[in-house]
């Protein structure tokens, strides 16, 4: 009995979730992302710490601070999603209510970066 | 109870706790605060882009006692889950994952964490101007 699982499953390679690894990779890969941007984003948010509100929205407006803000709210929320996702998977026990929080989560993590990114783009362009 | 008391596995009320495994809790309870956190994040976005008004009530609840405090927070858990995180990325490549690597990791994770975190209120403090004028009283 060399292994339990069937010829066709281990081909496959997706394993019990039948998701594979890829929620592992995607978690690193925003990682890896997440060290630049919110370096960036913190000693930016430090150094506005006493701005007023014309010199933010002037620095936030220029385009590669726009772009950066764009990737680091997008990247923050991808991130804090699959991170909230395992946190749920392992403490919430009942299967609907498990179902229930990780899709409300998600939909909440998706409001708050599409609001952000909306909000980013309104200084941006000025409207 | 059964016949054979068998080893608990490491519920956290009955084990003695680690370096390795309070950064293990504090890692995954920052990540999880921080997420919370973020909601500040898109508030005070979208204050900078409803005008001055809405600006000044968000720079006036960030500069309130409490607001300095969820900031020390903030700062303080952002830079802690980076280092352990990129400890934990370190590890993926399954380097450093003896107990002598762990503990000093460990270590230098805490180190670095706090240096970011101080640097951070350095910058911080030096934009409101309070250092400066903290300087001018030493001078004076």
């Amino acid at each position: 009995m060399s292994s339990l699982r069937s010829p066709l499953g281990r081909a496959r390679g997706w394993g019990s979730t039948g998701e594979g690894s890829h929620h592992w990779w995607v978690m690193r890969l925003s990682s890896v992302a997440m060290v630049p941007l919110m370096l960036w984003l913190m000693f930016s948010l430090a150094a506005l710490a006493g701005a007023d509100h014309a010199t933010v929205t002037a620095w936030l407006a220029f385009p590669l601070n726009t772009a950066l803000m764009i990737l680091a709210v997008a990247t923050l929320f991808f991130h804090a999603n699959m991170g909230l996702q395992v946190i749920i998977e392992d403490y919430v026990h009942h299967a609907g209510l498990k179902f229930a929080t990780l899709i409300a989560v998600k939909f909440a993590l998706i409001l708050l970066a599409v609001t952000g990114i909306v909000a980013i783009f309104r200084i941006a362009f000025g409207s | 109870m059964p016949k054979h008391p068998r080893p608990l596995s490491p519920h956290l009320q009955v084990y003695r706790p680690q370096l390795t495994s309070v950064l293990s809790v504090f890692h995954r309870g920052t990540g999880g605060a921080l997420s919370v956190a973020s909601v500040i994040l898109i508030y005070w976005l979208w204050a900078v882009s409803a005008g001055p008004q809405a600006y000044a009530t968000a720079q006036g609840l960030l500069h309130s006692w409490f607001g300095v405090l969820v900031v020390v927070g903030i700062s303080g858990s952002i830079f802690y889950h980076l280092c352990t995180g990129v400890r934990h990325l370190v590890w993926d490549t399954a380097c450093g994952l003896d107990i002598r690597s762990v503990y000093r990791s460990g270590g230098i994770a805490l180190f670095i964490a706090l240096l970011l975190t101080l640097a951070f209120w350095f910058v911080a403090l030096w934009s409101v101007g309070l250092i400066q004028s903290l300087w001018k009283g030493v001078l004076s």
